[in-house]
């Protein structure tokens, strides 16, 4: 009475098997993801490789000279230096200071978005696997806190913190005070999304086939719940990492942010937009075509997620 | 007949099914509860198969979850081997006494996580249970899987690569993997093809020879059970009805509902007898009828039926909780 086993593809090797996945398909199917991921990979390489590929260091005081000061793109300075997108007030390489300022953005919106994930996922499956109280208490306050601007509660908690620290460690903690300040702000699309997939995945009858056995339930909500939410995790992910690296931009626009010795792309904008109206247009308009490409095709690729891992367009 | 392995003792439930607090006092409603098994009791003897059997809404799913311990009685007690389990199990005992009991659910698609491997899957016991570890634990897997009749090699695949037939078997090979003693069923082939419903009937009576096994099957389906059942419950909207053997049932069955419950099904030895089909509905648990649940459907009924509840008596070979049956009203019939 034995049943035909299914004879279908063996497993075989991981990137035959990505290659061969219906994502991978509906990525090559997408032109402009495709554009997306290869701007986000370039500007995160750069990045990544600023100190190797940035033609000045801008922080090293000894190499800026006053008289590079306001060079246009594409031109020499009175010095007989060539900048290919100019230079700011202080005769600093836009370009070089957007490498090293992406990389201040890229590093604070990835971290905040990964602290905001490990909360919020955390009192989410909590919240949706434990029910009653629990729940109640804990998705009240993400409904209290979603009322409030996630930039709002960013600045409350950096006040706060500025507070707290002792004014010599507040320069070298201003960066991971912006990552748990951003990170804060955004832990309650996480919580809200995985409590509810907890709550529809905790009635299945693989989770009671656990506790049956008498499986500890934080081993149910790690090893059984968790692999079965995560796909609308990594969408929001995808999201909220451009909303966190806008809002870091944000914040340091407003001149609460990262400190001025290591500016990020809201700083470099703050700067650049004192000179807008002077006709130096560079020294804001290159920071912030590149805060909009990393934003923009970071959110791309998040649509794309949220469609290509789609129950309903699947299968 | 030796001392039952499972002794469920006058087990009620009752779910909370008010509206919220607030709605509650701006409405002045009280508290309301949903009695979904109200004292029942039976024994399950070793090595033979009980069936419950009743109508959705009368409670079989609900007892399946009170004696694995997914659910906590309101009162009454569940025995295995003598020892109680709604007192609440820890440690070192809980352990030894869950790697007896095990449950195979009625969906065999929500019952496997869809992440894990099968061969995870089948291991899960094994991994929790600690009884074998590394190799032995992978052969142990193989040797399941062959048990039920699949290929050792499935262990590599994940469930959405299976049938529903061989789904069900990946979960009883899950529930046989630590050796239990018994086996509750809820509904294991009703989410199958016929045909595929027959191959799993008798894979699970097949093990049961093999290994011993003592089964609790919840089933809507007569004809499922009277292939399955060694004695048979029938409960109606969460109180037995009628408990007898699975012989004595189908043939001298002795509640009213009972009899209803089997004049329904199609008559496929083509004796000549008029099917009638089953009239009206269960009633609503929340509100249910005084006196004797099943008063309102029931053609025997009577004033007495309609104020005192019956209670289980023996008559003869079977048990009913029936005041016609008391006083030979049925005969007439």
């Amino acid at each position: 009475m034995a049943s035909p086993a299914p004879t279908h593809s063996e497993p075989t090797s991981l990137l035959a098997r990505v290659l061969d996945s219906d994502v991978f398909y509906s990525y090559r199917k997408s032109p402009v993801t495709v554009v997306a991921s290869i701007v986000l990979a370039g500007l995160i390489l750069a990045a990544v490789l600023a100190p190797l590929i940035a033609p000045y260091n801008p922080f090293d005081p000894s190499s800026l000279n006053l008289m590079d000061g306001y060079t246009a793109p594409l031109s020499d300075s009175m010095m007989g230096n060539y900048f290919v997108l100019g230079t700011d007030h202080q005769g600093r390489d836009v370009l070089s200071t957007i490498l090293y300022g992406s990389r201040v953005s890229l590093f604070v919106g990835i971290s905040a978005t990964l602290f905001a994930m490990v909360l919020g996922v955390t009192l989410g499956l909590f919240a949706g696997y434990r029910g009653k109280t629990t729940d109640a208490i804990i998705m009240r306050i993400a409904d209290i806190q979603l009322t409030f601007p996630a930039i709002l509660i960013a600045l409350l908690i950096f006040g706060f913190a500025r507070g707290i620290i002792p004014p010599a460690q507040q320069e070298s903690a201003a960066v991971w005070v912006l990552i748990f300040a951003i990170g804060l702000s955004n832990w309650a699309q996480f919580a809200r999304t995985v409590r509810g997939a907890t709550m529809v995945e905790r009635q299945k009858e693989y989770v009671a086939a656990a506790r049956i056995m008498g499986v500890h339930p934080v081993m149910i909500l790690v090893k059984h719940i968790l692999p079965n939410v995560t796909g609308p995790v990594l969408v929001i992910a995808t999201i909220g990492l451009a909303l966190a690296i806008i809002e870091e931009a944000t914040l340091s626009f407003l001149g609460v942010g990262v400190p001025p010795t290591q500016p990020s792309l809201g700083t470099l904008i703050r700067i650049g937009q004192q000179f807008l109206f002077s006709g130096e247009w560079w020294i804001l308009f290159f920071p912030a075509v590149t805060l909009v490409l990393l934003a923009l095709s970071v959110n791309l690729l998040g649509d794309w997620l949220r469609d290509a891992l789609n129950p309903r367009l699947r299968q | 007949m030796s001392a039952p392995l499972l002794d469920v003792k006058n087990l009620s439930v009752a779910f909370d099914v008010s509206k919220p607090w607030l709605n509650r006092m701006i409405e002045r409603q009280d508290k309301l509860f949903l009695k979904a098994v109200d004292n029942v009791s039976f024994s399950i003897n070793k090595g033979e198969t009980f069936a419950l059997v009743g109508e959705s809404g009368s409670g079989k799913s609900t007892i399946a979850r009170l004696i694995v311990g997914l659910l906590g009685p309101s009162s009454g007690d569940v025995l295995f081997e003598g020892k109680s389990l709604s007192a609440g199990l820890e440690g070192a005992e809980a352990r030894r006494l869950r790697r007896r009991f095990q449950m195979i659910f009625q969906d065999p698609f929500a019952s496997l996580n869809p992440r894990w491997h099968v061969g995870d899957i089948i291991a899960e016991p094994l991994r929790v249970f600690r009884t074998e570890t590394g190799a032995k634990r992978r052969e142990r897997v193989a040797e399941l899987l062959s048990l039920v009749g699949l290929s050792p090699e499935d262990a590599a695949r994940f469930p959405h690569q299976f049938s529903g037939g061989q789904r069900q078997r990946v979960a009883i090979a899950r529930a046989l993997a630590a050796n239990p003693d018994f086996i509750v069923c809820d509904e294991p082939t009703s989410a199958l093809d016929v045909s595929v419903q027959a191959q799993i009937l008798n894979l699970m009576k097949d093990l049961q020879r093999q290994l011993g096994l003592t089964y609790l099957f919840i089933s809507h389906d007569l004809s499922v059970v009277r292939h399955m059942a060694d004695r048979i419950g029938v409960l109606y909207l969460g109180r037995l009805a009628e408990v007898a053997d699975a012989k004595t049932l189908f043939t001298a069955r002795q509640h009213p509902y009972t009899r209803m419950l089997l004049d329904a099904v199609p008559d496929l030895e083509m004796t000549g007898r008029t099917r009638k089909p089953v009239e009206g509905e269960i009633p609503s648990p929340l509100d249910p009828p005084s006196g004797c649940a099943f008063n309102p459907r029931c053609p025997l009924a009577n004033a007495r039926c309609r104020t005192e509840r019956p209670e289980l008596r023996e008559y003869g070979p079977t048990w009913a909780a029936c005041h016609a049956v008391e006083e030979g009203r049925d005969k007439t019939v």
